[in-house]
């Protein structure tokens, strides 16, 4: 996980999440970085089973949340957690890929993210890029 | 929070003067001083936007524990009468859907516990799901689950997770009216498959505690309660089908609100009028992950049972109550002296009801319905009683824990997990995790002092304090 890539805010009882890229999908996708990091170790995962998935989407903050409960959902009905990830736009299409492991019970334990929130929902294109933000709730 | 913003009604109660050509409802804010000064001046943002919201009755109210939530602060409780447009709102409950604690009340004490506190603690831990990633061994079908969304603890205990007994002493009897299993996607539906008796994780817990102290005899006796007696409290909610429901709600209701007028100052108070298509969706679905919740705890209760009988085969582990502090409810109030039905969100607070009230006990009628204050894991948790409305302006409601004043990324930088640990070993406190990240987020230090808001809590009128719980083990989720 590069640091440049995603990062963190403070929040009382939750936690800020930050997402950056050269592009809006780019940001999109540090900001799953960003949020599956709080569950787990992403960088000792392996890349072993794939989800890919669909939604629609006009309003782009709303985006940015509908992609990571989607993907929250997704790893749980797997029980799954993800390390790499991928998004595409077509208009209000947006076309979702992530990849990970199994739970182990081994595996070095985060704190599980109930669900991404629309509080401090933000996403902007900066003069360094495209930065993706909101709240998680754990 | 900067005081200087509120005007202070009495020593544990606040309102916020109107600015010129500010329109909303009144807002009020209980606790201390001393406790209101520790909090973000983001909650009386949050609150204030609440008050803005179409419907409300009365004021919208923080509890002494408040802290910064998403859209209501948690720690906020707001009421709304549907016949007058008032709303429903997700943010207004949380993802959680029904957190809240099982409090049970056990024949043994601290003399007869404490030679077998690791053990126990051993066993508890291998027996409960707990963490992220940990699943139960209950296994429904779609089918299965759906009966569980209408009939809560109930349909627990039937299939043997309990005792009839539990049923008296659970909100509703543990089974709220009014879900509407087809109003829960088949996605939330599919999360629940291996989440079914489960803790979860963040700040939920199980934990075995000594009553080190009594406040009110004649209470604690109703309760069942005595110095050196051991108590158990469950702190859990709705799993992953709730935080679903919650995330399925939270894009609906944000655009419901938008379609049909409804002015948001922040997006995340997402809600549609109590009486649109959207709200009563939402009702059936919350009411479902209702009902999922306490099935849940139901089953947890059962499995501390099992826990316990290993250690102590003579152990008897009875529902002292169960209490919910992420809900929206449908109650009757008296308002400027008329009966009103009004949907009461309780976003981190607790319902209070006070002596004589019909939803309550027989056993509970002269006391009060207990209120549970979890604390965190080394300090300590109360155990209050509601007061007579006369007395609590708040619908009813009191605070639901002591409340965080420090973020996570603050409490990361201050603790580490494995020497929080072994400090709080010292004190006689054993602590199981399957993540010391999330023992460090959860240190005691990042919490507000429990005392002083218990304190202000009975000083509000909102609750009594009737006793006190020491930690003594606790399996952290």
């Amino acid at each position: 996980m590069g640091t440049d890539t995603c990062g963190y805010f403070d929040h009382d009882a939750d936690i800020g999440i930050i997402g950056r890229g050269d592009t809006l999908e780019h940001a999109f996708e540090g900001a799953a970085q960003a949020m599956f990091a709080i569950m787990i170790d992403i960088a000792a995962l392996r890349p072993e089973i794939t989800v890919r998935f669909t939604f629609e989407e006009s309003d782009v903050e709303l985006a940015l949340v509908s992609w990571l409960n989607l993907l929250l959902a997704h790893a749980r009905e797997q029980q799954t957690v993800f390390s790499h990830f991928g998004l595409r736009r077509e208009g209000n299409r947006w076309h979702g890929e992530a990849s990970g492991q199994r739970w182990q019970r081994d595996m070095e334990r985060g704190v599980e993210v109930k669900g991404a929130t629309l509080t401090m929902l933000a996403v902007e294109q900066t003069p360094a890029g495209w930065e993706a933000r909101c709240i998680v709730d754990v | 929070m900067d005081l200087s913003k509120l005007q202070q009604i009495d020593p544990y109660s606040w309102s916020v003067p109107l600015h010129a050509g500010e329109k909303r409802a009144p807002v009020r804010l209980f606790g201390s001083a001393p406790l209101l000064a520790t909090m973000d001046d983001k909650v009386l943002e949050q609150i204030v936007n609440v008050a803005c919201l179409p419907g409300l009755v009365g004021a919208a109210m923080t509890m002494p524990d408040a802290h910064w939530g998403y859209g209501f602060p948690i720690g906020g409780v707001a009421a709304f009468d549907a016949e007058q447009g008032g709303i429903i709102s997700a943010g207004g409950v949380g993802f959680d859907i029904s957190c809240g604690i099982r409090c049970l009340r056990s024949n043994l004490d601290s003399k007869a516990l404490l030679p077998h506190l690791e053990h126990l603690a051993d066993v508890l831990f291998r027996d409960i799901p707990a963490g992220m990633g940990e699943e139960g061994e209950l296994r429904l079908s779609p089918r299965e689950l759906d009966v569980v969304l209408q009939r809560g603890a109930e349909w627990a205990v039937q299939a043997g997770y309990g005792v009839a007994q539990d049923l008296e002493f659970i909100e509703e009897h543990g089974r709220v009216p009014g879900a509407v299993p087809e109003a829960v996607s088949d996605l939330a539906k599919k999360r629940q498959r291996g989440e079914m008796g489960t803790l979860g994780s963040g700040n939920h817990y199980l934990e075995v505690q000594i009553v080190e102290r009594i406040y009110d005899t004649s209470a604690a006796q109703a309760f069942g309660l005595a110095e050196g007696q051991i108590v158990v409290s469950i702190h859990c909610g709705s799993r992953g089908l709730g935080h679903q429901i919650g995330t399925d709600y939270l894009v609906t209701l944000a655009k419901a609100a938008s379609r049909l007028g409804v002015t948001l100052p922040d997006r995340e108070l997402a809600c549609a009028p109590i009486k649109s298509r959207e709200g009563q969706q939402y009702l059936g679905a919350m009411n479902a992950g209702i009902n999922c919740a306490l099935a849940n705890r139901q089953i947890l209760t059962h499995l501390t049972r099992s826990a316990f009988a290993r250690v102590f085969p003579q152990a008897m582990l009875e529902t002292l109550f169960d209490v919910s502090h992420n809900t929206c409810k449908a109650e009757q109030h008296v308002v400027d002296g008329q009966l009103r039905l009004l949907y009461v969100h309780r976003k981190g607070a607790t319902r209070a009801f006070g002596p004589g009230h019909p939803a309550l006990p027989q056993r509970y009628q002269q006391s009060g319905q207990p209120v549970i204050i979890g604390g965190s894991m080394g300090t300590g948790s109360y155990i209050l009683a509601g007061n007579p409305e006369s007395e609590n302006s708040a619908y009813a409601s009191a605070s639901h824990g002591a409340g965080r004043a420090m973020s996570r990324k603050q409490a990361l930088k201050h603790w580490n997990g494995r020497d929080l640990l072994d400090g709080l070993k010292r004190k006689g406190i054993l602590i199981r995790t399957r993540s010391m990240r999330g023992a460090a987020e959860e240190a005691p230090g990042a919490y507000k002092d429990v005392d002083l808001v218990a304190e202000a809590t009975e000083m509000a009128g909102l609750a009594r304090r009737v006793a006190f719980l020491r930690p003594c083990a606790c399996i952290k989720g």
